[in-house]
């Protein structure tokens, strides 16, 4: 059981990489990743919503979405199938729970909030939260699965925008072609990343 | 007036591409576009969607409460998105299933957000329609152009049609299995900014 934890984690982290393999989250990956400091804010913040989303969507859909999930409340609502509610649901939990994180973390982690401060509120769409949620439903991840790979491509995604943020803090110095400057050089540099995170597909643990 | 819905309908295609000008909704535009079929429907889907969820939040927008208007943009968008899956579940499951999760993630596209936000809060309902429709072909665009060169140079084929002979059927053709995977999406991407930019100097930016 353990080991298949730590499989999936890894698998989340290195092999499925959310920013690199599925592009997902994209939008923040290009636009926050001018510092390595608020990169990795930012990483943070991700890694907490999507380890908290992720089980409790997991779970919502478990409970009421599913076909034939609420027979546990009425026998007669077994045939009941609510699972087109999904992208309504999902989003709802996630707007919701990252007010909860940022009230949360404001009466008690002050410290926390005000570093993150500006990323919380956009956090809501970044769609590698969203898309999370999605391949629960697409692989029928478990509650304690849906933790355990949440909280492992949240890692992946911190990994991989630290790493891209530390490159960029570089390239100022370089003399760039004048209309590869800015975002065209940064979809190259992550495309050779890509490249290296690829070295980690097949692995099978 | 017709000039002026002109400009908002033409504007975003090339000199304001929300793509390549203003780095929104790159995720869908990275992932779907390994082959021209994919392409197409994401890129219809997704200017039906911006379209309509700016005609709808534009009408209601003297309504809305400022404090809440995110989450009232977001299930706005969310049920438009609902109607095109399902659509698309109907018609062309197929592309539906190859897809997979990046119809719903539609909803998070910030293209969408961004349109809804930035021009449908402040404009009349027939404007905001045409600017959503305006940006999902500036979108559709760079979409359809991304999944034609990595069709053709990743296998070779477009809409699945082969038109390079392939060296391993007696052609002339060695497919470059590069474009088909992840990294292929960003170096066409990064190239095709390169060349958006030197044609059109304003979109350069400094640093």
């Amino acid at each position: 059981m353990f080991e298949h934890y730590l499989s999936l984690s890894v698998k989340a982290i290195f092999v499925e990489n959310m920013a690199l393999a599925f592009f997902l989250g994209m939008c923040s990956f290009l636009a926050v990743s001018r510092k390595v400091d608020t990169a990795v804010g930012l990483g943070i913040a991700v890694t907490f919503v999507l380890a908290v989303t992720m089980p409790l969507n997991a779970i919502i859909y478990r409970a009421f979405l599913a076909h034939g999930a609420m027979a546990w409340i009425h026998p007669d609502l077994a045939n009941l199938d609510l699972s087109f509610l999904n992208f309504l649901t999902f989003i709802g939990t996630i707007a919701a729970m990252v007010q909860i994180v940022e009230m949360t973390l404001d009466k008690y982690v002050p410290a926390l909030y005000s570093a993150l401060g500006v990323f919380l509120p956009l956090i809501a769409v970044n769609c590698a939260i969203l898309g999370a949620s999605l391949f629960m439903v697409e692989r029928s991840y478990t509650p304690g699965e849906s933790l355990v790979f949440g909280f492992g491509s949240g890692i992946g995604w911190l990994l991989a925008i630290a790493a891209l943020a530390a490159i960029r803090e570089r390239l100022k110095f370089h003399n760039i072609p004048s209309g590869l400057r800015g975002l065209g050089i940064t979809f190259i540099i992550t495309g050779l990343m890509a490249i290296a995170f690829m070295a980690f597909a097949g692995i099978q643990l | 007036m017709a000039s002026k819905t002109k400009e908002i309908l033409l504007d975003p295609l090339f000199d304001n591409n929300p793509i390549a000008a203003q780095v929104l909704g790159i995720c869908s535009a990275l992932a779907v576009t390994t082959q021209m079929s994919a392409s197409i429907v994401m890129a219809i889907a997704l200017t039906v969607v911006t379209g309509f969820s700016g005609l709808s939040v534009s009408l209601i927008r003297n309504y809305i409460p400022a404090n809440i208007r995110i989450i009232v943009q977001l299930t706005i968008i969310a049920s438009l998105v609902i109607v095109t899956d399902q659509v698309l579940k109907a018609f062309v499951f197929d592309i539906s299933k190859q897809l997979s999760v990046f119809v719903g993630l539609i909803i998070t596209n910030c293209i969408v957000m961004g349109r809804a936000e930035a021009f449908a809060m402040q404009r009349k309902p027939i404007e905001s329609f045409v600017d959503g429709i305006g940006n999902g072909f500036g979108y559709s665009f760079f979409l359809v152009l991304t999944g034609f060169i990595r069709e053709l140079t990743g296998s070779g084929r477009i809409f699945g049609a082969q038109v390079l002979p392939l060296a391993s059927e007696g052609g002339w053709y060695t497919p470059n299995g590069l474009m088909v995977l992840a990294p292929g999406a960003f170096f066409v991407i990064g190239l095709t900014i390169w060349a958006l930019r030197t044609w059109k100097p304003q979109l350069k930016e400094e640093n």
